[in-house]
């Protein structure tokens, strides 16, 4: 049984209708600089909802997106116009950003300070409102909470949107896994919501 | 299936200015920031390599417009500060780099020795460009020092304010003229009407006959000299002729000893 594909949030002011993602790599291959702030403008709800529900940090995710975008356009001028076009761009950004949310949780993770004291040490310009901690809800807190495998796997399926396919891509790991860890994911965050079935 | 759907309700919008960021970041856009400074806000221009602009606009609008036209990129308030700003208002109060990124990529060799150059004059000293030219090693290049100048890109940051005419004159300024050079050095505790008038009168060293070591005349070595062991040169020839070596902090160019 596959779960539904996600049902797009009301919040995505950003992303425009006038953008056709499926266009963007041929546009890309033509003129990359041209085309790359709509490559932003169509991912950027994306790579910023995903980084922040894997790293409930609102400043970390904006770090993460930004420079998950200046090492994918980095990327695209080493690519031929062959390799562009032939591009899954969605999927394509998260080989890039998933690994950047990763390292983040990982070096929260060794230290185990509170993360407020980790953030004034790495940031003494955080504003409180990347403090997202206290703003966040209990369905986010939990997602948070999951064991790195399964939060990357959930967060990528149903909050991004992504494919199995695109998020073993993306990870790294064979789809069975991804599949796997997607579906503990989801069956640790029932039994802590106690959803009846 | 409701699970599903709230997870998806996980899905926010990006926060408006991480497009700008991004691109910045990408190298897409240059990003400034706008510090303050004696001469009125200086619009601090960071580009993927380092610092590339700085420069005086009437306002956030005129200054992206003047700045695109001139250099055909895009430029956007930055969304986070590229370096502490802290280490950026002390490089500008002091008029040197230090170690902050300062990108003279499009600038020819030439132009970027006499901006390293220009860059150790000390705060509060001048030097004239017949100095500048020298101490690149085209002793006699005076003019081209002056042209190479006028196109820094980085004024204050690298303080070609510092560099002005032997015979005392302040010289040209390309950030907003001449006013804005005495401005400068005003404020960094320059006497300019000592220098002035030292000029006027022909002196070009000034050394002290304890030491025999000669000075430009606002080297702050020169500064310690009491009146009675100060002495005067016209030329480097008569320091030489003196016995006078040159100074070790500000180099004058006297004949090899």
């Amino acid at each position: 049984m596959q779960p539904p594909g996600p049902v797009r949030g009301s919040l995505d002011v950003n992303d425009s209708p006038s953008i056709d993602v499926a266009a963007l790599p041929g546009r890309l291959a033509a003129d990359l600089d041209a085309a790359f702030p709509d490559v932003v403008r169509a991912l950027q709800d994306d790579v910023f909802s995903g980084a922040l529900r894997m790293t409930r940090d609102r400043h970390a995710a904006e770090d993460i997106a930004q420079e998950a975008f200046a090492r994918g356009y980095r990327a695209l001028r080493t690519y031929d116009a062959e390799r562009i076009r032939a591009l899954a761009l969605r999927g394509w950004i998260w080989t890039i950003a998933a690994n950047l949310c990763r390292n983040r949780a990982r070096s929260r993770s060794r230290r185990p300070e509170s993360p407020l004291a980790d953030r004034d040490v790495a940031d003494e310009a955080a504003s409180p409102e990347s403090v997202a901690l206290a703003s966040e809800g209990p369905l986010a807190a939990l997602v948070g909470g999951l064991p790195w495998p399964q939060r990357a796997g959930v967060v990528l399926r149903h909050v991004v949107g992504l494919s199995y396919e695109e998020i073993a891509d993306a990870l790294d790991r064979p789809v069975g896994t991804v599949k796997s860890d997607v579906h503990r994911g989801l069956a640790a965050l029932r039994s802590h919501l106690e959803v009846q079935p | 299936m409701t699970l599903e759907h709230d997870l998806a309700d996980l899905r926010v919008a990006a926060p408006p200015h991480l497009l700008d960021g991004a691109l910045a970041r990408a190298g897409l856009v240059d990003a400034y920031v706008v510090r303050p400074s004696p001469l009125g806000d200086l619009y601090v221009v960071f580009g993927p390599d380092g610092i590339r602009a700085v420069d005086l606009a009437e306002g956030p609008g005129a200054f992206e417009a003047a700045y695109s036209e001139r250099t055909g990129r895009d430029v956007v308030p930055a969304p986070g500060p590229p370096v502490a700003l802290g280490r950026l208002d002390r490089a500008l109060t002091r008029g040197r780099p230090g170690d902050l990124p300062v990108d003279l990529t499009d600038l020819t060799d030439f132009q970027r020795a006499v901006l390293d150059v220009t860059a150790g004059i000390p705060a509060g000293e001048v030097r004239p460009y017949g100095w500048v030219a020298a101490e690149v090693g085209s002793p006699g290049a005076t003019r081209a020092v002056g042209s190479a100048l006028a196109r820094n890109p980085v004024p204050v940051l690298v303080p070609c304010h510092r560099v002005v005419r032997s015979d005392g004159r302040i010289g040209n300024y390309s950030l907003g003229g001449p006013d804005n050079k005495r401005a400068l050095l005003d404020a960094e505790g320059v006497d300019r009407e000592a220098y002035e008038t030292l000029a006027d009168r022909g002196v070009r060293y000034v050394g002290s006959d304890t030491t025999g070591i000669a000075c430009l005349p606002t080297c702050h070595a020169a500064r310690r000299i009491t009146d009675a062991h100060r002495v005067e040169f016209r030329s480097a020839a008569a320091a030489t002729a003196a016995g006078y070596r040159a100074c070790r902090h500000c180099r004058p160019k006297l004949a090899a000893a």
